[in-house]
């Protein structure tokens, strides 16, 4: 089987086992979670698209979650509009926005670009918590609406886990895409050496804003999502703390690789579940897992396993050849 | 092909390169030499457009030339390789190789994302064309390997693969014998001669001396930012400037 045979194929499988998921978890709480796994898992590949394959650090990615969040939940608790249309306004703003301050900040590099984007994601908060006319600060904007199409309305677990993850696996099938295009063979060469990837004729300051682009509108429709499903939003899902998670699920999942981002998601929205008991310090572990991760296993989890599953292959191989000799 | 007019760099208060006028004519091998620190580099790389010169001109087939960006060069046709040879570890030889091919294809974001017809086409070919990059460096045995683990001397041929792939009028090689043993040079120097042949003008700084007055048509000495001669090897070799430059001065 060729590579690219198995790729599509590994595609269809994880394609089924999510639609087909729900058949399992009926009634199931566990559903619940998995429509929030649907919604990380978009905002991890989001930022892996720009971490994982341009190698550039954002450290403010909730902020533009929250942007579409807020666009979508202040303009549809106030005008009769189409909220599907609001989602794709919301994507072309968060996607303006971010293409307008992608070109002063990623002329950073490192620590600087991580400062920067720190920055904005701070700014955005204070935004959304003082704007209170308008985003009802930190007491939250509630009472925004479900979507609807006809009358098939998404107010129930079900029907918002297929929701999610149509716009999820179409976030993951686009990723995969142009993580093997040219376009994704140029980030990489950015990631490893920009100098060599510029004499190769790659416009990385282009480039890289046009993926930093790319990155805020999916966690824009991520936002947006996110408010029509919870009904209520508040500035505090979008701070610095979901940053810094968003960073935890894409490290640990694997940086540049998409289903590595899906993993990374299902875990760090998973944890809290059963770690009920350190609620108020979820952010050290985060950050303990950040830590061990980059020294035990800086290709996360993904790798991890590949590496694990070769090494098992070996020591099978070498048995069986010891095996044959005796 | 390639014109430089005055050119001058200074750092800070440090001259590295003073008023240096030279010319490479089309389809020649070229090679800059001098002492170490004479300015080579920081010539290759003011050409290169990664370093702006403080004064002066690079021509490059009689377009001035500059103040263009190294990403507007490739397009061009004026590529380099490196002294610390600069692949994308993480990727296979064929991705490099592939990436070489970036101006010579133009699918964006939006049509690689939903593999629209064109750029599905446009990937096939610049898979076959890489892999016939590689078969003409002989590599393509390694193509599925990650470039991090090639040895030295591969990683030196890739380089110049990737370059080829741009299919440039002009290579700039940055020391490409330094750290190859003398079998892999004998074979850097048959390649580089059929880079030549294949129409392609090279330049290249060296130190490796054997190696430049074998293949170099013409030859630049600089010495301490100043061009101190040019002239064919044998010129060169018997130049008296260059000998005291080179070996110190005599009496």
């Amino acid at each position: 089987m060729t590579g690219k045979k198995r790729q599509i194929l590994i595609f269809l499988i994880f394609a089924a086992s999510v639609l087909f998921a729900p058949l399992f978890l009926k009634g199931n709480y566990l559903l619940n979670v998995f429509v929030f796994v649907g919604i990380n898992t978009m905002l991890a590949i989001a930022l892996n698209l720009l971490l994982g394959y341009a190698g550039q650090i954002s450290l403010g990615h909730a902020a533009f979650f929250g942007l579409g969040a807020y666009i979508s939940g202040i303009i549809t608790t106030r005008f009769p509009v189409d909220p599907f249309f609001v989602i794709i306004l919301a994507a072309v703003f968060a996607g303006a926005l971010a293409f307008v301050i992608g070109f002063p900040i990623l002329k950073l590099k490192g620590h600087y670009l991580a400062m920067a984007t720190l920055g904005f994601g701070i700014i955005m908060y204070i935004v959304f918590n003082e704007t209170v006319e308008f985003t009802g600060g930190p007491s939250g904007l509630s009472g925004i609406p479900n979507l609807h199409i006809g009358s098939l309305i998404f107010d129930n677990d079900l029907n918002n886990y297929y929701l999610v993850w149509l716009f999820a696996l179409a976030v993951m099938l686009l990723s995969i895409n142009l993580s093997q295009s040219r376009i994704g063979r140029a980030l990489r060469a950015i990631n490893d050496s920009e100098v060599a990837a510029r004499v190769m004729g790659v416009n990385a300051r282009i480039l890289k804003v046009q993926i930093f682009t790319v990155s805020a509108i999916i966690s824009a429709i991520a936002g947006s999502l996110y408010a029509h499903i919870m009904t209520f939003i508040a500035p505090s899902s979008f701070g610095f703390n979901f940053s810094v998670e968003l960073l935890t699920m894409v490290v640990i999942g694997g940086l540049g690789s998409i289903y590595g981002s899906f993993l990374g998601a299902a875990i760090l929205t998973m944890l809290p579940e059963f770690l009920r008991v350190f609620q108020d310090f979820d952010i050290v572990i985060y950050g303990l897992m950040l830590i061990l991760m980059t020294m035990f296993m800086p290709g996360g989890l993904i790798s991890g396993i590949q590496k694990m599953a070769e090494f098992a292959a070996a020591k099978m191989k070498k048995k069986r050849d010891s095996d044959a000799q005796a | 092909m390639l014109r430089l007019n005055g050119i001058t760099k200074i750092f800070g208060g440090l001259t590295a390169l003073e008023d240096v006028s030279f010319s490479v004519a089309d389809g020649s091998i070229t090679g800059v030499i001098g002492p170490n620190g004479a300015g080579k580099t920081t010539l290759f790389n003011i050409i290169t457009g990664l370093y702006t010169q403080t004064a002066g001109e690079v021509y490059f087939v009689e377009k001035n030339i500059s103040f263009f960006p190294p990403e507007a060069l490739a397009g061009l046709g004026l590529v380099r390789t490196f002294q610390n040879v600069e692949l994308f570890g993480q990727m296979t030889v064929l991705e490099n190789v592939m990436v070489g091919l970036h101006t010579r294809s133009k699918s964006g974001i939006f049509s690689s994302a939903f593999k629209l017809p064109g750029q599905i086409k446009e990937e096939k070919y610049i898979k076959e064309k890489s892999l016939q990059w590689l078969e003409f460096t002989d590599l393509a045995d390694l193509a599925d390997i990650q470039a991090g683990n090639l040895p030295f001397g591969k990683g030196r041929l890739l380089e110049i693969s990737r370059a080829l792939a741009v299919e440039p009028r002009v290579i700039l090689m940055d020391e490409p014998a330094a750290g190859l043993n003398s079998r892999e040079t004998a074979e850097l120097a048959l390649l580089i001669r059929k880079i030549r042949e294949s129409g392609v003008t090279i330049t290249l700084v060296e130190h490796d001396m054997d190696l430049v007055m074998d293949i170099c048509d013409s030859i630049i000495v600089l010495n301490l930012g100043k061009k101190l001669a040019e002239g064919t090897p044998r010129e060169i070799q018997e130049n008296p400037q260059v000998i005291s430059a080179y070996l110190g001065e005599t009496e």
